[in-house]
Parts: C-alpha cells; structure tokens; sequence
C-alpha cells in the first residue's frame, strides 16, 4: 500500500518525470513518464494506444509547454487528426501553430526491394528534422513494429531499433513507442526487451458483456508506481484513469451543517441537518419514500444555491421530475438555473469502475456540493456484491475528500435494520431508516435515524407522512397505532386474527412503544 | 525539386538525350538515388548503380542524387526509411530498391531488368 503514496525526498535527486496531464495516470505513476527516455505501451489491438500516445503529445503541447512530434506508421496525420477531433484535438492547428510535427511514415513491403547493406538512417534524419522544426520535448512513434512487415532483416531492424532507442534518450526526448501486445510476450517483436525504462500495459476486457479498459504500469525504473490495473474511459475529454484514491482517512471535515430538507428531519438531526461533505445512507422497502426524501435535500441544496448532482439509476430525468411534483418539489426551475444536475443511466450500461470514472468525472466537472445516487442497489444487477462494495467504498472516499454531502439510497426489505444489501453501512455518517410499520390493518411508513455520527440524534420512529407539501413527520409511529385503534375500533382485528399472530403483533407493538418512549426527547 | 536535383555526372543528361533517338522502343527509365552524405555505403552504393546502369541502362537512364543529409525534407516527401534508397520511378511501377545495391540479383529484379546477355 506504501507503494501507492509517493513520497518524495527532496534531498536525493529522483528521477525527473514528464507529465502527461492525463488524469490519473500522473497519479499512478508518481507524477508522470520518465523524462528524457522511452516508455513502451503496449496492449492489443483498440486498446487504446495511439490515443494515450496522441494525448501524452497534446497536452504537453498545449498544457506543458512541451512541442512534440509524431511519427505514424499505420495511419496517415489526417485520417488520425480525424480520431481525434471528437476529443476537442485539433493536430492540425497544433501543426499550424509549430506545437507538433507529424511526420506519416510509410511502409509498403511490397515496394521495397532489399539490394544489400543498409540502415534505418532515413528515418532517423526524418525523426531529427521533424524534432529541429517545432523544438520537440517529446516523441511518439506509433507503431514501430510496422517496420518488422516492409523490411525483411530482422538483424538490421533490431540494431537500428536499439539504435533508435539510444538516440532518443540521448537527444533527451521523453517518447512513448506503441506496440502490439505478442503472444505471451508484451509486444510482438520483444521491443520492451530494448527498452527497460517505462513499460505500459493496456488491455480492453469484455466481462459479463461489459467492456473495461484498464491500464498497468508493468514496469517503470526507479519510480514507486502503482502496481495495479486501473480502469480507464476513453470519452470527449479525452483519457481518464481512476486511480485509487487516497488510501489514508486524511479528508478534512467540516462542522457546518446543511438541512436535509424535511424540517422535521432537520429536528431529529439536533434541529440543523446532516453535517456538509457526510454521507448519508436512506434504506427502506419499494415505495417507502426514499427517492421523495433524497429529492427533498436536492430542492434544499438547490434553493440554498448550491450545486446538486442527481445520478439516477432508476429513473429518467422527466420521469422523477413529474414525480416529485406531485409532493411539492419541483425541479424545473432549477435544472434551468443549472443547479440541479440531473444524470440517469443503467446500472448494467457499464462496469462497476465505469460508473465510478462517470461520476467522478460528473464531479469534476461541475462542481457540487452535493451529490445523490439513487439507488445504489440497483448497481448489484450489473456486477457483484463485491465490485459494488468497492466502487462504493472509492466514491464515498472521493466525495469525502472533495468535501461533497452524498446521499445514496438503497432499497431493503420491509422492516429489515440488518445490513444493508451493499454492505456499506459502516462507511456511512447518517443512516436513515424508512420502513413500513404494519399496525391493526393499516401501514405506516415510519422514519428513524438509525445512527448519525457526531451528533446526538433523536431515535424515535417517526411517522413519515407524504403530502403534496414535501415530507412531514407525525409523532412517533407507535403511539400513532394506538390512537388509530382507539380512533378505529371496527378496524381492530385482533380478535379474528390466530393466537401466534396476535402475540407477534403485540410484541412488535411493544418493541416499538419500548424505543420510542426510550428514545423520546 | 529540379534545382535539388544533384547530377553526379554530366554524361547521364547526354546519354537520356541521346537514348530518345536511337532507343525509343526501350522503356526510360527515371532514377534517384538517396544517399547518407559521403559514408562508404553511400559511395558504394552509387557505384554499384553505376555499374548495372551502364551495362544495361546506356543511354537511357536519368539519374538523381539526393543527399538527405542536406535536404531532410526531401526524405520525408519520398518516404524514405533506409539508406541508401534508390527509387524507381519511371518506369512504373515505382519500387524502392533498399540497401547499398551490391546484390546485382536482386538489383535486376528491382529495376525489372531482363539480363539479355545471358
């Protein structure tokens, strides 16, 4: 685990590090490639080379002041400026602006005639001149081994390979070579055996129907790096990896406190609501009203003017807003205003860390101070118990130390305090408990703060009532019961009911009548 | 490109001319040859050309010497990898022949030339 923090010490010189401004690979790398030498990505075919490559090349460009140049082998500069423009790149503006050189190499074996002795010279006064004309920092040659179909001398092809290599870290070129993954070796021509400095693994695994991409940092010499795969998403920014987040509890907390929305809730939660960047659990059974609740603290956030990120996974967007206006919450005008976020997907459209590297990066772009999923039970139908456990764990952690209030709903069953179906509960500051008490024919939907870390918290069970104004809390649900057999005499059918039965309905009654007088304050 | 164009010999622009006239059923043939500056690969490779040219070629060849040394722009506008690369050009189809050019065999096949001799 100590792998994973870099702790750098400023009085030995470390190696120097070229970032490559991806998020998250600088992370796992301790703060980039290797300056001035060769890294070799390697992976299949889509795995997603040429894009790391072309991303290394364009955002040392244009974020590190760092000119670069391409040299392809497989695809002309045009066709890739075309791959590349969905992701807001445009290699040829950069080329325009004397940022990158693209050089296409060309290899037709049919064309090629080998008459005797010769080198690889051509492509290196290529390279140098491509280098000399914009001032390059840093190189990629994708796919090198497109050299290994046009020239038939393996002898003189290694040589200059090795040669290739040399020369590259003599001119001080922080370069990025790609290469096909080989049969049981990590590229097809053994060109990591050239190389030792940096060596990256790409992969694209299709789980359960679910595509993954994931990222390892085989090797990288005389660097600490993160030794694991990490997903990562290919999308309109660009690449994103998820690394994993800051394995020390070392998130600050805040003392403020923001309303839940439900001023009745606010009363239990020592009259002020959950404490901000917490995390709050609502269970209950279908129906129960966890969604209305979450909504609740989201038209809160919203009128407080703060940023509200809803991902439902249940839920369309229109659908919850025609929903909640049937309890008084209206969203419209804040999704107008752009406070309120609203995303919705399937659970089963990705994997598990897809879902984390969407929301994270739903985070990072617009900011909240809130966010709510709902429910996150849902996630269990696409993956395992496990995996969900995990990512939740990761999300929770990233909203912690972005400072987010979260809440997460999660469907249980109907009056079930046990462990909630993800296993989360302990990761959890503020658990709310939604369940229906069944009482003399009729159902109650009770509300009770199960646990809310540092705060002295009321443990009654409430009467959550649902009315066209939002959520209202009754008095404890219990002595409710009571007042409704006295109110309801004909509804009382104790009598009729078979003796077992009546017994266990009396010491649910009684279990209930125990806890909330105890818990009356 | 024309001002680049490096003729090692006077005689090659006298001997195309001449080979107009006399061998106009021979096919014409276009050649330049990419060198590395003055490195011994480079020297042998043009006088392995030469030698094929003026024995088979007389009077009907252009050739072009091209120092990448000097004009690296001109490497990457031929596509040129190795060296030394002696393009074909005309007649077509256009064939790179890679490599000092001592293998004479492989130089005919390259060059699609018929050992009439033989």
């Amino acid at each position: 685990m100590a792998q994973r923090n870099s702790s750098a010490h400023h009085d030995i010189p470390t190696l120097e590090k070229a970032r490559t401004g991806i998020a998250g690979l600088d992370q796992i790398s301790g703060g980039g490639l290797p300056k001035g030498r060769t890294t070799i990505v390697c992976g299949g075919p889509g795995c997603g080379k040429t894009m790391l490559g072309l991303e290394f090349l364009v955002r040392g460009a244009t974020q590190f002041n760092e000119p670069g140049v391409l040299v392809a082998f497989e695809e002309t500069p045009e066709e890739m400026a075309r791959n590349v423009a969905s992701l807001g790149f445009d290699l040829k503006d950069l080329a325009e602006r004397k940022k990158l050189s693209l050089d296409f190499v060309y290899v037709e074996p049919s064309e090629i005639q080998e008459t005797g002795e010769y080198d690889l010279e051509g492509l290196f006064i290529r390279l140098q001149h491509a280098v000399d004309s914009v001032g390059a920092k840093r190189v990629m040659l994708d796919t090198l081994e497109a050299l290994f179909s046009g020239f038939s001398n393996p002898g003189i092809l290694r040589a200059e390979i090795r040669r290739l290599f040399r020369w590259l870290k003599e001119k001080g070129l922080t370069s990025m070579v790609t290469a096909e993954k080989g049969e049981g070796t990590l590229t097809r021509h053994g060109l990591e055996e050239y190389v030792s400095d940096c060596v990256i693994l790409l992969d694209h695994r299709i789980t359960e129907q679910i595509s993954t991409r994931r990222m390892r940092i085989v090797k990288y010499r005389g660097t600490k790096h993160g030794a694991d795969e990490y997903p990562f998403l290919i999308d309109e920014h660009g690449m994103s990896l998820l690394p994993v987040t800051s394995m020390e509890l070392q998130h600050k907390v805040s003392n403020q406190r923001v309303p839940t929305g439900v001023p009745d809730l606010d009363n239990m939660l020592e009259r002020k609501g959950y404490f901000r960047g917490s995390s709050v659990l609502m269970t209950g059974a279908a129906g129960c009203g966890k969604t209305i609740l979450a909504a609740s603290f989201a038209e809160a956030a919203c009128k407080r003017g703060e940023r509200c990120l809803f991902i439902g996974f249940e839920e369309s967007m229109d659908q919850i807003t025609r929903n909640m206006k049937s309890v008084g919450i209206n969203f419209e005008p804040w999704i107008k205003k752009g406070l309120l976020i609203h995303r919705a997907w399937r659970p089963t459209q990705y994997g598990m860390e897809m879902h984390l590297l969407r929301i994270h990066q739903l985070i990072e772009k617009y900011e909240p101070s809130n966010v709510i999923i709902d429910p996150i039970t849902n996630l269990i139908t696409a993956s395992t118990e496990k995996d969900v456990h995990s990512m939740l764990m990761r999300l929770m952690d990233f909203l912690k130390e972005k400072g987010v209030t979260s809440v997460f709903t999660s469907l249980s069953n109907v009056g079930e305090i046990a462990e909630s179906e993800v296993g989360i509960s302990s990761l959890i500051d503020t658990w709310v408990l939604l369940r229906y008490t069944e009482l003399f024919g009729k159902r109650h939907r009770g509300l009770f703060v199960l646990k809310a870390r540092g705060m002295a918290h009321s443990t009654q069970l409430r009467e959550m009532l649902i009315t066209s104004q939002g959520i209202k809390l009754g008095p404890a649900a219990a002595l409710l019961a009571y007042r409704d057999r006295e109110r309801e005499p004909q509804l009382d059918h104790q009598a009729a009911l078979p003796k077992s039965v009546r017994s266990k309905g009396n010491r649910r009654t009684a279990a209930l009548t125990r806890r909330s007088s105890r818990g009356a304050r | 490109m024309r001002e680049l164009n490096l003729k090692p010999k006077s005689e090659a622009k006298n001997s195309s001319t001449r080979s107009r006239k006399s061998l106009a059923s021979k096919k014409m043939y276009r050649l330049r040859l990419y060198v590395t500056g003055q490195t011994p690969r480079s020297a042998s490779s043009l006088q392995n050309l030469k030698d094929v040219c003026d024995e088979y070629l007389a009077g009907r060849f252009e050739l072009d010497v091209v120092d990448i040394y000097q004009q690296p722009e001109l490497a990457r506008e031929a596509q040129i990898i190795a060296a030394p690369t002696l393009i074909k050009m005309l007649p077509l189809p256009l064939r790179k022949l890679v490599g000092d050019l001592s293998n004479r065999k492989q130089v005919m096949i390259g060059l699609d030339i018929k050992d009439e001799k033989a």
